[in-house]
């Protein structure tokens, strides 16, 4: 497969921190399976389709699910590593990462070149070994609050643009706490660029504010790289990190990930997982079901303006005689002409060039066509989609079924828990199937669109097939071999998306598939 | 202000609220603005000088910094919280107001369909501003 090659390449090319999981591709997939081992079984929030996961299956990418301690833990590595090589404090590394946005080998190599004016322009300037300290200054005058009360303690970088440390406070809080900046916050005065180190930050502000502050320079750090994305789901506060991160990779692959909260996301675009279809074309079909142009596609398959008073009509039957119900105005259906021109030939507008009104003709079909074509698409994908939002009221059904089975059927909780399983499978499922058919709608016809249709249909009967099971009763759900039958069902269905998905993505990453819009050159644009 | 920059006066509408100011700009000599008196708002944040203050064209001013409405907000990059630093002036703010009349920076615009006229037509954009000075900023007037 030549698309984990590339992405392997692309892993650990700038990246030293992907390097051990980046070997071979099986073993960044394995990293993927540790983070669903971590977890205890009986954690309802894991979408327990692992089992069903070969190792090295096409539609994975190898990611790497991080918490808020492993995220600091890099940091620290690397400012001890540049505090050792370039023999600078901890809080001067700190900031020059930052500016350099954590590449390393690039601070490296800039600051061999020429020390001083990497150092200006990542805001340290000539730095003076000293602590930073509070101190009064005899005479001395706040530039911000014009105070001068004898023994005022006061508080300068080593830029030397010194106030009073009320004002620096405040300043501090302001930047921290109102505009949720932190790795670039400057001195105070006017015009100096001079970035405050965490050891002068500590000094100045209180514990709470410094938390505060340490949080967003980890938010920064995952900002700042391009293999590090946070989960977006509500409150999650991991990051994931994964190799995909050129615009291009997101032709020949959909990089779905799964964080330890257990959502799934695609780590291209930050949607919600949308495998089979890649980046582009859900950016393209949803801007297509957003706006209305389908409606004026309609309109124009249908309508014509009045050449005289441009209403719309609509004509639904009879002749090419047209008379406007709004102006009166008499004309030709057909070449839109004035009806009295006609002369004798009535009824049979040949005013009109052959070649033309068959034009004419035809761009109407094709849109009608065309309309007909998104519909039946957008029906079955809205269709999926309300029945994935229904499935969130399933989820919490399915809990008051559970624990009605136990007390009917005297099962245990354990023996009960193969309809949690059946209800995600079919949550995962629907979300698979809604996608396949916004990648059809772009797809052009040909064999390999076939065999795509040919496994949705299976993976849409079997998960219709589930989900009706699903909704049984519970006297009935009590009996064993509806259970086994459910059992059953759940695993073939998250087999036949495991199918699915696999074939799509390996003909999506050897570049098999054609579309009926391009897709490489709206990806360079952009 | 003791001293205020070339061609503004500067008044308190209010003896109580020192956070509110109004400002009148001469247009700059040598500018399509040169004779419109121009009131420009300062208004002071309670965080003042934690926060940069919010400054506003009162008088309707035809240039590709200002929004062509009765708001007349200005983009201008010193008031950005990234760049107001709590020891910047007023003072620097109210030149950098003038500066722009002097040079309308066309790069960076809130009226874009203003600041293309500007850069490919500027006979034009002189003739419309000095509609506006006519219409709006004859200082007797007001």
């Amino acid at each position: 497969m030549d698309s984990d090659e590339d992405f392997v390449s692309n892993m650990s090319s700038d990246d030293d921190i992907m390097q051990d999981d980046t070997d071979n591709d099986l073993s960044a997939a394995e990293e993927d399976f540790d983070v669903f081992d971590d977890e205890p079984d009986d954690d309802p929030n894991v979408i327990p389709y692992k089992s069903d996961k070969k190792k090295g299956v096409a539609f994975d990418v190898g990611y790497k699910v991080y918490d808020p301690d492993d995220i600091r833990c890099q940091q620290d590595e690397m400012i001890d590593e540049v505090n050792m090589i370039l023999e600078m404090s901890k809080e001067d590394a700190a900031i020059m990462l930052r500016y350099f946005r954590w590449n390393k080998e690039r601070l490296i190599d800039d600051y061999m070149d020429n020390p001083s004016k990497v150092l200006e322009a990542a805001g340290l300037g000539p730095s003076a070994p000293e602590l930073p300290k509070l101190q009064p200054i005899p005479g001395f005058m706040c530039d911000i609050c014009c105070e001068d009360e004898e023994g005022l303690l006061s508080f300068a970088m080593k830029c030397g643009h010194r106030y009073c440390v009320d004002c620096y406070r405040q300043y501090l809080a302001q930047k921290i706490r109102e505009e949720g900046e932190a790795a670039r916050i400057q001195c105070p005065s006017d015009g100096c660029h001079r970035i405050i180190d965490s050891r002068s930050l500590d000094l100045l502000v209180t514990t709470e504010l410094r938390d505060r502050y340490r949080e967003l320079l980890n938010r920064t750090f995952v900002e700042d790289k391009d293999t590090l994305k946070w989960c977006p789901a509500p409150d999650c506060p991991n990051a994931v990190e994964c190799g995909i991160k050129k615009k291009k990779d997101l032709d020949k692959v959909v990089p779905s990930v799964t964080c330890n909260c257990g959502y799934r996301f695609c780590f291209g675009c930050i949607l919600s997982d949308h495998q089979p279809a890649p980046c582009e074309l859900v950016k393209r079909w949803l801007k297509k079901c957003a706006d209305d142009s389908e409606t004026a596609n309609w309109i124009s398959a249908n309508t014509k303006e009045c050449p005289k008073c441009n209403s719309t009509i609509e004509k639904n039957g009879g002749c090419n005689h047209m008379t406007c119900r709004k102006c009166k105005h008499e004309f030709c259906w057909m070449c839109m002409g004035l009806w009295s021109e006609h002369g004798t030939s009535w009824y049979n507008c040949n005013r009109f060039e052959e070649k033309s009104g068959t034009d004419a003709r035809d761009a109407q079909a094709k849109s009608r066509v065309s309309l007909e074509r998104y519909l039946h698409y957008y029906n079955r994908y809205a269709n999926h989609e309300q029945s994935a939002r229904l499935d969130k009221d399933i989820y919490q059904k399915t809990e008051k079924k559970m624990v009605q089975l136990q007390t009917a059927s005297g099962m245990s909780w354990i023996e009960v828990q193969y309809l949690n399983t059946a209800s995600q499978a079919l949550q995962t499922c629907r979300q698979t199937l809604k996608w396949t058919y916004a990648f059809a709608f772009y797809l052009a016809r040909n064999n390999l669109t076939e065999i795509f249709e040919d496994n949705q249909k299976d993976l849409e009967l079997a998960v219709e097939a589930l989900s009706e099971m699903f909704e049984k009763p519970i006297a009935e759900l009590a009996d064993a071999k509806l259970k086994v039958d459910i059992m059953d069902k759940t695993s073939y269905c998250n087999k036949r998306r495991v199918i699915l998905l696999d074939d799509t993505a390996d003909n999506l990453a050897n570049g098999r598939w054609s579309f009926n819009v391009d897709l490489k050159s709206a990806a360079s644009r952009r | 202000m003791d001293n205020p920059p070339a061609g503004m006066t500067i008044s308190l509408p209010s003896d109580s609220d020192l956070s509110k100011w109004d400002v009148s700009l001469a247009g700059p000599p040598g500018t399509p603005y040169a004779g419109g008196v121009y009131s420009i708002t300062v208004t002071l944040p309670p965080d003042y000088p934690f926060k940069a203050p919010q400054v506003n064209f009162a008088t309707r001013i035809y240039h590709p910094n200002v929004t062509n409405d009765s708001l007349g907000n200005i983009c201008l990059s010193l008031l950005k919280p990234e760049n107001w630093k709590p020891a910047s002036r007023v003072r620097a703010i109210l030149e950098a107001v003038r500066q722009l009349l002097i040079e309308p920076n066309p790069e960076d615009p809130l009226e874009t369909r203003i600041a293309e006229e500007f850069k490919s037509n500027r006979a034009e954009f002189d003739k419309n501003v000095k509609g506006y000075v006519a219409r709006y900023a004859k200082g007797a007037a007001k």
